[in-house]
């Protein structure tokens, strides 16, 4: 399962001579389900922690509060009181959002502190990475990306990011930075992005509660590997489940043009009858291999028979048929099985 | 076919506030999005009556930014339903702030801009804190009419009035409060890039669309309403996303809302 293989990669941290794993997590307005992933593999990670080691320990470096300073300088002037600006003893108040080196220092220092006793190393979560492109340029925000990654003291990091909020080149900024990319779509395309109506309302809103999620793991080698399941929101949380693909659905989103793009019953009932050349299906008739040479009086032969068959064929019009000859003995016949399957990629 | 002058019409419905007084929608962010063609006001009008309306509820205060509209605009329609703006103006009920008669820093530019909208926020900030120390306080609403004229009047910076959005659903979430802001969703329809629209409305927590009918206009029916409401997320769990979609009539002291069919 992908959100499992995600779990597993940001528990075991970062392998020999790498840097730390890192999550783009990529959801949009159409499919706002990232906030619910951020959560779970949040709390998969702080499991993960706590059933291996001492139990997990939260920091919070809070942006939210007071990202620009505007409540820290209106308590000071005396305009409005403090408790605006007080939080929990585990947050760090960030007054200054714009400012990503010394949001570094703070994460940094933050990770340190936690890792004191167990001198191990510690995980970063950032919610999100699109507030962050608020108030910074692209380029800052992969650099304190980067220099997370490659901190000897990170053992993973990730980040929710909400695509159609950026330009396209912020969006493939942050995959280049990942090792792994998981992207949330909607489970139903709308027929009209623009406004709504009757046919599209069901859709958006089984889209605000189920999700295609698929995932791009990114190999050292290069290779890519890629997995997609489905995730459904419930009331404490999302759930998993293997894809599936939905034919009515599919079928309903044919798009209402003048030609016809669709089969009519008889057209699928004539493709469902023509037998595939596939020599291990067998149809009933000998296997020929063709070797080149031809008698006249075996294309005589030929000739009467494919008459005959063309006779036959007029009388039963309804059955399609595929002919195959097979070049040589030396060639294998055809097989279900991928010839790419024994790769050890 | 419901009016806005009963207990619970369609609207109240799909907005899912819980108290049947008009209250609720603590720590919310309302984004209201309109067109041209329908102008989405009248679900202003209807809230601020709503909030101002609940004899259960002396304390609650309604802050409202004016960017489009002077006073006596929202207290003439306001008198027409039924709701004293004047009065409750008085009683420090509904705090009113004259933004088109402030004087901005047009030498300054953005950085000027900051200040003033520092300088505003202050103000509202204060004016919560106050309101939410008194005995029987449940909500406070702050509002927005409307964001694109506030932006035009932060010298066309977006990122400002985002900025000032965060802070106030800051507040919202620190002391229960109710922000609803209007917004005109055909300003930004031709921009290329990224529309500070789809910001707001990732923020907020119920978005309402006003738009016209598919097939046109019509003399009974003056539009249709969407209303998104994201759902709440509190230790129990999350409440499923709903959107409901119904029409609705302006009439000239109320708004009549109804499924699409069901008029006769």
């Amino acid at each position: 399962m992908a959100a499992e293989a995600i779990s597993r990669a940001l528990r075991d941290g970062a392998l020999e001579g790498e840097h730390a794993p890192a999550l783009t997590i990529k959801d949009s307005i159409h499919a706002p389900l990232g906030a619910f992933v951020f959560d779970h593999i949040l709390a998969q990670l702080s499991s993960n922690i706590s059933s291996s080691k001492s139990q997990a320990q939260l920091r919070i470096v809070d942006c939210y509060t007071d990202p620009l300073g505007w409540k820290s300088q209106l308590a000071e002037s005396g305009i409005v009181s403090n408790r605006s600006t007080q939080n929990a003893t585990t947050a760090s108040l960030c007054k200054n959002a714009r400012d990503l080196d010394m949001l570094f220092s703070s994460i940094v220092e933050l990770g340190k502190e936690v890792i004191r006793e167990t001198k191990g190393r510690f995980a970063v979560a950032i919610d999100s990475v699109s507030e962050i492109l608020r108030h910074a340029s692209i380029s800052s925000a992969a650099s304190l990306l980067s220099n997370l990654r490659s901190h000897d003291q990170v053992a993973c990091l990730f980040w929710l990011f909400h695509s159609d909020l950026h330009e396209m080149k912020a969006s493939s900024a942050l995959e280049y930075i990942s090792s792994m990319v998981a992207c949330v779509e909607p489970i139903s395309n709308t027929t009209n992005g623009k406004g709504m109506n009757s046919e599209n309302l069901p859709l958006i809103e089984q889209n605000l509660g189920r999700g295609k999620f698929s995932v791009r793991f990114k190999r050292r080698n290069g290779r890519i590997r890629l997995m997609s399941e489905e995730l459904h929101t419930e009331q404490m949380g999302i759930n998993f489940v293997p894809a599936f693909e939905d034919y009515v659905t599919s079928q309903s989103l044919v798009p209402k043009v003048q030609f016809s793009l669709q089969l009519s019953e008889k057209e699928r009932n004539d493709r469902a009858k023509v037998v595939l050349p596939f020599e291990h299906q067998g149809d009933g008739k000998p296997i020929q291999i063709y070797d080149g040479r031809r008698s006249v009086s075996e294309s005589k032969t030929e000739n009467k028979e494919t008459n005959a068959e063309k006779m036959h064929v007029n009388e039963d019009s309804g059955r399609g048929e595929i002919i195959y000859i097979r070049d040589s003995d030396d060639e294998m016949p055809d097989s279900d099985e991928d010839p790419d399957d024994d790769l050890d990629i | 076919m419901m009016s806005s002058n009963s207990a619970n019409n369609l609207l109240d419905e799909a907005l899912g506030f819980n108290d049947e007084c008009g209250g609720g929608g603590g720590g919310l962010l309302l984004l209201i999005e309109d067109r041209v063609e329908t102008s989405g006001a009248f679900i202003l009008h209807h809230l601020i009556k709503r909030r101002l309306s609940s004899p259960n509820r002396p304390n609650d205060v309604v802050v409202f930014l004016s960017f489009a509209h002077p006073f006596s605009h929202y207290d003439r329609i306001l008198r027409k339903m039924g709701c004293n703006l004047g009065v409750q103006k008085e009683n420090k009920r509904f705090v009113y702030y004259d933004m088109l008669n402030l004087n901005y820093p047009v030498t300054d530019g953005e950085k000027g801009a900051e200040d003033l909208l520092l300088s505003v926020y202050g103000k509202i900030q204060k004016t919560v804190e106050l309101c939410s120390s008194r005995e029987g306080y449940k909500n406070s609403t702050i509002m927005i009419d409307d964001i694109s004229l506030m932006e035009v009047a932060l010298c066309g910076s977006s990122n400002l009035v985002l900025d000032f959005l965060h802070y106030c659903y800051s507040l919202a979430t620190q002391f229960d409060c109710l922000v609803i802001i209007l917004n005109h969703e055909d300003v930004y329809s031709t921009v290329d890039v990224p529309s500070p629209l789809l910001q707001m409305e990732y923020l907020a927590n119920i978005v309402i669309k006003a738009e016209p009918l598919a097939t046109g206009l019509a003399t009974d029916v003056h539009g249709q309403l969407t209303v998104l409401n994201k759902g709440i997320c509190q230790g129990s769990g999350c409440s499923k996303s709903k959107i409901r979609n119904f029409h609705f009539r302006v009439k000239e002291n109320c708004v009549e809302y109804f499924y699409p069919g069901s008029r006769t």
